[in-house]
Order: C-alpha cells, then structure tokens, then sequence
C-alpha cells in the first residue's frame, strides 16, 4: 500500500547560533514520506520536531542536506519554484494564525485570491471547503468569534483551499481539548482518505500518532531514533525516548521495588484473555500486583506489569511457567 | 473687535491650518509608509532579511526625527524655496512639514506593522505568497487598526507643528495666537484661536480611537 516517495529528507541539519549559544537542533536527519500515507514525527519538546516539519516547506532552511519534493531539491529552488511547491503544502499551526481581520470565508479564501483564482469562482470553493470541515454557517464570522477547534477547521479549509498534495500539521491539536482533538484527528484522518492528501504531522502525544499515522519517526536530540510503521516501532520500540513516548517506561527511569518481585512484559498478547485471572483461576495462587503500565493496541497489550514475588519456590516457577507459555517475558527482580 | 470680524479671522485660520495639515500628512504618509514598511520587513528574522541596510535606514530615520521642526523650518529654507517656489507663506511651509513628519510616521508605522504575529505572517508564507502579497494583504491589513490610530497620532503632531509656521511666514489657527493674540496683546483671540486648536486635536484623537475601535475585529 506504499505510494511512491513525495518528500524525501537527507541527512538534514540545523545549527541555530548567536554569539554565546550554538543550538543543533536537527542532526543529520534522514527519512522518507510516502504519498497517502499520515506520517508522525513525535518527540518530547526541544527534539527539533518543529524546526524539521519547518525545514520542509522552507519556513526554516537548514544548514546542510536536502529535502526533496517529488525528487526536486526545494532547498536549492528558487523563489518562484519555492512559492509553486508551496501552494502545493498545506500547512497547519498550534495557534491557528488565521488572518483576524477576515472573515471566515476570506480566510478560506486567501491562498485562491494570492493564486489569482476568479471571483465567482473562489467563491464557489470556499463554500465547498467549508462544507468539507463543517463550518458552512460561519462564513461571515471572524475568527475571534470561533472556539479553538472551529478555528482550527477554519485553519483546515484554508490549508486545503489551493488543492495541496501534502498538509503538514505543526502540533495542530496540541492547544485544543481532549475532545476537540479527537473531532480534528477525526476530520484529519478523513481528508487524508477522501481526498487522498498525504499528511505530516508533528506532535509531542503518542496517543496522536497512534490513533492517526501510519508511519512513525521518534525524534530525540535533533536525531531520529526509530522510525517505522506505528504498530511495529510500538512493538519493538528501542530507544529511550521511544519506551518514555509509549508510557512503557515511566517519565523518570523506574525504580526497582525494595522487596523481591517479577517483571513481567507484555509485548503484544492478546488483550482478550484474561491472562492473570486465569492464572489466579487455574493454579490457586494470589498474585500481589505492585504496579501496572499497559496499553492496549489494536487488540493487543502492551507494557509491564510489576508482581510480588510468590512465597514458595514451587508457585513461582508455576507462575513463570504459565505466563511465558503465554508468550510473555518474565524477569526477577530484586531476588536476593 | 467685533464677533464678525473674529469669527472671519478664525476661519480663515482654520481653514490655512488645515490646508497645511491635511496635504502634509497625506504626502508624509506616502513616503513614511513605505519606509515604515522597510523597517519591519527587513529586520533580521523578518520576511526580507537586509541587517546592515536595516540599521543604516534605521538610523537616517532617528537623525532626520531628532532635528526640532523650528530649527528644521529655518535651516530647510533654500530648499523649501527651490522646491515651493517661495521659502515664505503658509502653501510652504507644507514642505519642511512633510521633512519633519515622515520620519516620525515611518517609525509610527513600524510600531504598528510589529504588532502583527508572526505566526499569521508565516502562515500566509507557507500558502505561498510572494513579498508584495505579503505586505498588501497581511500586513498591512492585520495592523490597519492600529496604523489608522496611528495616523490619528501622526495627524495632531503635525497639526501642533503647523502653530511654529509663522517663522517662515505661514498662517494658521497658531500664527493668530501668536501674531494676532500674544504679540498684540487682543487676549480674546489668542484664547480662542488655541481654544480652537484644542477642540480639531480632541477631533482627530476621538476620530481615531472610533475607527480604530470600528475597524478591528480582534473582539
């Protein structure tokens, strides 16, 4: 189902520096965005995420490497080729940056008018975009006059008013509410299948990432950590940041419990069983649970779970046992 | 002095200090505009990036505006003469108004065209515009409640100016109180002529702050 490479980054850097401080805030990144597919970057704040998603439309330039568009150096363009491919990338904020002193519909309107669309005809879209995110009735307001999750929408229609191949999204849900960031990446995720608009997207939740993208590149340090499809690199994630960005490591390293105790991970058993029930159940022994971190993806678990170590030699090695022929890992914690 | 005559005299003022006023601000605007324009859009991280020639207009601009308007008046008289035809009379001095005024406007514009967010000018990047878009339809647009503010500002400043004109020979609601009221002592019409001077300042500010209300849809 991979469509063919559209924008393409090699080995990109970013210095930012002034007279006392150097900042490399992209190091030597390198990764692929394939069309139609909703491509993640996550990383904690300070990862360079931003810059990079800036560096693609050249909002940013970095100081080395390349970022291709369809095979095409954007970075070695000039102005008139940079402002072409640029009506061709929509691009979406944290903090919306509609024009305040339009309208909605002239917001909406804005990218048609700079690409000198007739009248009659810009008016025909608007109202057709407009539809598309569900504000046909706030054509004649002003953006103050919207919630953030309208403004947002209206930020949307106007992203995708010049027809754009690719909508980047720079933390688009990240000053919005629990529930209006579900309606958005709803709206996101369904532009990106009716209208087959490949999308990048940068955010610092991975609950993000994983209700939207199919992709995923973890970005720490200025530096891609991992990248792959979203199921995989949650499966197998490597990286420090990767477990920190999944909750399956804590914010801060975890402590190892004062007393003896079993680790147990769960990487990927089916969440449909009732695993520790049925060990209750079946072998009559009382599991202590210390602590739990799990998180269940696509019908599977995912993350640890912190036990006391049974009494008795006997119940432990049953227990170990049973969870490993369940296709979990088990380790000792803290045995003297 | 009879009602009439004061009244004649005071709108005969009032119609020389608005004909100083009004052309003044209109072509200090033309040339105050564009250079407020260039001070915003070529600061370092701006939309045209030109450091070096930033500073330079910058500090032409602080140059010209640190030179008082009385001394200005006087010291641009050969030239007001070349390019007016005449040094003296209230038609010339609308040239060393303009001189004096359009550095002032330029940084007041400057002020205004801060004010926009940035992110609204990125925005607008990202969709593609070129510089001249960028300015004609964001910038300018975005600050316009507080460029007319401004331009309210700009208005009374030259409209105190115009009161100095009668150095250079000019008329106006000033040259009455000072020529006709003060020196002569007639205290009657140097009191209205200034009381006169209050009430077009009052006008303009209060024109101002109601459009710039009006205009602006921010809430």
């Amino acid at each position: 189902m991979k469509g063919a490479p559209l924008i393409e980054i090699i080995k990109l850097s970013k210095v930012f520096s002034d007279a006392e401080n150097r900042v490399v805030a992209l190091n030597d990144i390198s990764l692929t965005v394939h069309e139609k597919e909703i491509y993640g970057i996550v990383g904690m704040s300070g990862a360079g995420k931003s810059t990079l998603i800036r560096c693609i439309n050249r909002l940013d330039t970095p100081n080395a490497g390349q970022v291709l568009y369809r095979g095409r150096d954007i970075l070695a363009m000039d102005r008139r080729q940079l402002l072409s491919t640029r009506r061709k990338m929509g691009m979406i904020f944290q903090q919306f940056n509609l024009l305040m002193q339009r309208t909605v519909g002239q917001n909406v309107r804005y990218p048609l008018e700079i690409a000198g669309v007739k009248h009659a005809q810009a008016n025909a879209r608007v109202r057709e975009l407009l539809d598309i995110v569900g504000l046909q009735d706030k054509l004649n307001a002003y953006p103050a006059q919207l919630s953030g999750g309208q403004r947002q929408r209206v930020a949307i229609a106007r992203a995708l008013a010049s027809n754009p191949e690719v909508l980047l999204c720079d933390e688009a849900t990240s000053a919005l509410d629990p529930m209006t960031t579900q309606s958005i990446l709803t709206l996101l995720q369904d532009i990106n299948q009716r209208l087959g608009i490949t999308i990048v997207l940068i955010t610092h939740e991975m609950a993000v990432i994983r209700q939207i993208c199919n992709r995923v590149a973890i970005l720490d340090g200025g530096q891609v950590v991992e990248e792959g499809n979203v199921d995989e690199v949650f499966v197998h994630t490597q990286s420090e940041a990767g477990k920190r960005l999944f909750g399956i490591l804590p914010e801060a390293p975890d402590e190892d419990p004062e007393q003896p105790a079993l680790r147990i991970v769960f990487d990927g058993a089916s969440a449909e069983k009732p695993i520790m029930a049925n060990l209750i159940r079946e072998h009559g022994i009382l599991i202590n649970i210390l602590s739990a971190n799990i998180r269940h993806l696509g019908g599977k678990s995912y993350g640890q779970m912190l036990i006391e170590m049974p009494a008795e030699l006997e119940e432990k090695l049953t227990v170990v046992a049973y969870l490993e022929s369940q296709g979990m890992t088990v380790k000792e914690v803290n045995n003297q | 002095m009879r009602m009439e005559q004061l009244m004649q005299l005071l709108w005969t003022g009032l119609l020389e200090t608005l004909y100083m006023t009004i052309p003044a601000t209109l072509i200090a605007y033309l040339i105050g505009m564009p250079l407020g324009v260039l001070l915003v859009v070529t600061r370092k991280n701006h939309m045209m990036p030109a450091p070096r020639f930033n500073t330079v207009l910058g500090a032409v601009i602080n140059f010209l505006r640190s030179i008082p308007f009385i001394i200005l008046l006087v010291l641009l008289f050969p030239v007001t003469r070349a390019v007016m035809g005449s040094g003296i009379g209230t038609r010339s001095v609308i040239f060393p108004l303009i001189i004096s005024a359009f550095p002032y406007i330029a940084r007041m514009v400057e002020g205004s065209l801060n004010e926009v967010d940035r992110g609204i000018i990125e925005a607008a990047q990202s969709m593609g515009s070129t510089s001249w878009q960028l300015i004609r339809k964001v910038l300018i647009p975005e600050a316009m409640p507080s460029l007319v503010n401004g331009a309210a500002i700009c208005m009374v400043t030259i409209l105190s100016y115009t009161a100095m004109s009668s150095a250079a020979g000019g008329g106006g609601l000033g040259t009455i109180a000072i020529v006709k009221g003060l020196n002569m002592r007639q205290s009657d019409i140097m009191y209205s002529a200034s009381i006169l001077l209050v009430l077009l300042v009052q006008l303009i500010s209060l024109a101002g702050s109601y459009s710039t209300k009006r205009i602006d849809h921010r809430n």
